[in-house]
């Protein structure tokens, strides 16, 4: 990788590690990132606002989105720079989200200029918490079926209807959301409209997940109101950017970056501790060690496979066909982790709560719980396979899916 | 399905009917929500016990029916569909294998009629650390007094006394140790699958000797284990059952989900599974009930092979439902929780398929 090195990169690493010397609060060190935690939990601390702050002013939370709207305006290599001194230096990228994760860069690509001038720069600051509505009751794999309706008010359209699995919209400030503007035709009838969470229209209602945690929502509008200048793309235009959203949200789960990592200790370090290794030093546990090096190996070839993706892309903003069969690899190598981590602690791993059971062991189960979700949201794992036989590998499709 | 007996098939029949009135998924739920100190109901217990469920393999001279380990895995299957929590397997089966294989007359006399009639609740105290190993016993017993910790004891808050393994002069033996003694701790267990559970601490606890050692442990264990996988059967199945209903019903693109052949060869899968599940687990209760040399491999085949049935299954009724099986309201929670700690109890998949392997001489 040519971009590697040379002296200005070398000069621009200084920079950024005296930066981060200087602006990253010792108290945070080595702490998890809040925006990392499926639920929120309390405000974050003086620390975290600080931090979150100061990388939001360089835009480096963001560091290839452009400087005009806030980003950091960074090369790929420089952006490598600054998430690398921000790792070594035991730091957190404190601006994230599904701004950040897919709306932004759709955003980026199909809205104009006062809208990206409008909302790009809050996100690449982290100050506001965007939510994702588009899935409906009966509106999952079939997205395009769905029916909550926006109706052409003159100056703003009202919106009704309900969205489902909605995640942090009872945090939310603003949605960015798919509705019916034409009755008459599917794929065609949809728009892309952005509105404001805070507006009596708007109501939640948190669901408990198997894990414990009620991380998404019920999503009720009742005359909502959607700003005609929020709107993303041409009237009935919406599916195309839908599709670019989904994109990114499917690289921005798998990417090389592994974004669903579980966290916590590697399950190798957890197996040596919990199962023992025998006198030639291997895992005493040999069924369990035959599955665990196939999964290492296989969690390896998927990493080359992302850094190899990474490099032919390059030059080339947006993701590239082969999110489709990363999604899907990604999330059963890190769903068997969860599992075997389960084996592995034994009964340890079954605790839900109390002392008689540590914070990994209790974190491992409810990974493990929420580690369901992967192979569904974002695209099951289902529409990932039909994307690859139907517009990778040119096979027939049955249904009239896009 | 084997081919039962009249007597089995009223008796299946009536525990059918019974779980599906009484005791529906929803009961569960309650019991969850509600707390409940001992992990299971105690009015659906009396209920259970007053059928004479508790006594299913008790002799008839003891209180209970004899009618053996393939009559009470029907029972244990039925209540595994609606996840019924109970005493059942570890008193019923587990706790009453011990005495009826290793009791003296009077420890028979004791505690039979008790379990028989549900008024006494035995629990098995075996495992020490975070994985089966039931070979390696650090409880020892000296001067009639046992001392150790056991963890993850099924039914270990409602036990009125324990089957204890423990070493006495290095040999590994099973004794019956009485919850109420003072030299007895416990604590209860707060589980992903809500079941009762606790940790046990022994202190000087008087015991009382059970005859048979080492092979008696194993023969009660693998009692434990088939029954365990009769109830594991009967979960899968149920679980397999809401799921086909749920492809029949589903419609995403305009048409049922059931109509997607990538859907429709995973269902044909599971079922394959499942039937051939029921095979090795009935093979292991008849087994069981007839004394027969390979009692040991059958039992490791049945456990090991439900463990990986019921995992496949636990998983694809949470991917098949898509979002609304990762909500708490949705059953398939339950189910995916219940596999875990089922594959977990008296030996997960890998420590069977060893064992299979070192009985079959490799
Ligand atoms: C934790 C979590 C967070 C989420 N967050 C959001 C969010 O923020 N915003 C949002 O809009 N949505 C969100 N979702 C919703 C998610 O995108 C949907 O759950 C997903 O699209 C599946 O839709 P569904 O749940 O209706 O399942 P269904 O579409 O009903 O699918 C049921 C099953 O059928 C399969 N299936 C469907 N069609 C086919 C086919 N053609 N071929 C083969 N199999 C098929 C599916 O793969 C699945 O296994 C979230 C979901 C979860 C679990």
């Amino acid at each position: 990788m040519a971009d590697f090195g040379g002296t200005d990169l070398d000069t621009f690493r200084k920079e950024v590690r005296e930066w981060v010397e200087a602006n990253f609060p010792a108290s945070l060190k080595g702490k998890p990132n809040p925006m990392a935690r499926e639920e929120r939990g309390s405000e974050p601390s003086a620390d975290q606002e600080a931090w979150r702050k100061a990388v939001g002013a360089k835009g480096w939370g963001t560091p290839t989105w452009p400087k005009e709207y806030g980003g950091g305006g960074l090369s790929g290599a420089e952006a490598r720079i600054v998430q690398g001194e921000i790792a070594r230096a035991g730091a957190y990228n404190p601006i994230g989200g599904m701004g950040v994760m897919m709306f932004g860069p759709t955003l980026l690509e199909y809205g104009t200029d006062a809208q990206k001038q409008e909302h790009i720069p809050p996100i690449c600051r982290g100050e506001i918490a965007w939510c994702q509505g588009f899935s409906e009751p009966g509106a999952g794999s079939d997205l395009a079926a769905l029916s909550t309706k926006a109706e052409d008010k003159g100056d703003h359209f009202e919106i009704n209807g309900s969205k489902i699995w909605t995640s942090g919209a009872q945090w939310a400030d603003w949605c960015f959301c798919l509705v019916r503007t034409d009755t008459s035709k599917k794929h065609e009838g949809i728009s892309f409209v952005l509105f404001t969470m805070h507006q009596p229209g708007v109501e939640v209602r948190p669901i408990p997940l198997i894990a414990g945690s009620s991380p998404f929502c019920e999503t009720f509008f009742t005359n909502a109101r959607a700003e005609k200048k929020d709107l993303v793309g041409p009237l009935n235009g919406g599916w195309t950017i839908a599709k670019r959203l989904l994109q990114h949200e499917r690289s921005g789960l798998t990417g090389a970056g592994g974004g669903l990592g579980s966290g916590g200790k590697p399950i190798e370090v957890l197996a040596k501790e919990y199962v023992g290794l025998d006198d030639a030093g291997r895992l005493a546990d040999s069924d369990l060690r035959t599955r665990l090096v196939t999964n290492a190996m296989n969690m390896r070839a998927f990493q080359q496979t992302a850094v190899r993706a990474m490099v032919e892309a390059k030059g080339n903003a947006s993701p590239s066909s082969a999110t489709s069969i990363m999604k899907n690899a990604g999330t059963q190598l890190i769903q068997e982790r969860h599992e075997m981590a389960l084996e592995i602690m034994g009964h340890q791993g079954l605790g839900w709560d109390g002392d008689d059971f540590s914070a990994d062991e209790l974190a491992a189960v409810r990974g493990w719980l929420f580690g369901k979700a992967f192979t569904i949201f974002g695209g099951s794992q289902e529409v990932q396979s039909n994307i690859v036989s139907k517009r990778i590998l040119g096979l027939p499709d049955l249904t009239q899916a896009k | 399905m084997a081919v039962l007996t009249e007597e089995q098939s009223m008796l299946r029949d009536a525990a059918k009917s019974w779980v599906q009135e009484k005791s529906p998924v929803t009961a569960f739920r309650k019991m969850r929500d509600s707390g409940a100190e001992l992990g299971y109901d105690v009015a659906a217990w009396n209920e259970m016990a007053e059928m004479g469920w508790a006594g299913v393999i008790v002799p008839e001279e003891y209180g209970g029916s004899d009618f053996g380990y393939l009559s009470l895995g029907l029972v244990l299957e039925e209540l595994g569909r609606t996840l019924t929590a109970s005493p059942l397997l570890a008193s019923g089966l587990a706790g009453a294998s011990a005495l009826i294989l290793g009791g003296s007359d009077e420890q028979k006399q004791a505690w039979l009629p008790k379990i028989a009639d549900g008024s006494a609740v035995v629990a098995l105290a075996v495992d020490e650390g975070p994985h089966h190993r039931p070979e390696k016993v650090e409880a020892t017993v000296s001067g009639g007094k046992l001392s150790g910790k056991k963890v993850f004891v099924l039914e270990g808050m409602a036990a009125d006394v324990f089957v204890v393994s423990a070493t006495e002069g290095g040999k590994v033996e099973l004794y019956l140790v009485k919850a109420d003694d003072a030299g007895v701790t416990r604590t209860k267990l707060s589980l992903a699958d809500s079941r009762g559970a606790a940790n046990v601490v022994f202190n000087g606890a008087a015991a009382e000797k059970l005859t048979g050692g080492a092979a008696l442990l194993d023969k009660v264990l693998d009692r434990a284990r088939a029954g365990l996988s009769a109830e594991m059967l009967g979960a899968a199945l149920q679980a397999f059952e809401i799921t086909l209903d749920y492809l029949k019903t589903r419609v995403q693109f305009g048409q049922v989900i059931g109509s997607f052949q990538a859907l429709q060869h995973r269902a044909a899968k599971m079922f394959t599974e499942l039937e051939l599940s029921r095979s090795a687990v009935e093979a292991a209760l008849s087994a069981i009930d007839n004394d027969a040399p390979d009692t040991a491999e059958l039992v490791s085949l049945a456990k090991a092979k439900m463990g990986d049935t019921f995992h496949l299954v636990s998983n694809e009724m949470v991917q098949m439902h898509g979002g609304i099986g990762m909500t708490d309201a949705h059953d398939a929670g339950f189910y995916l929780k219940r596999a875990r700690a089922a594959e977990a109890a008296f030996g997960n998949q890998a420590f069977h398929r060893d064992r299979y392997a070192k009985i079959q001489g490799y």
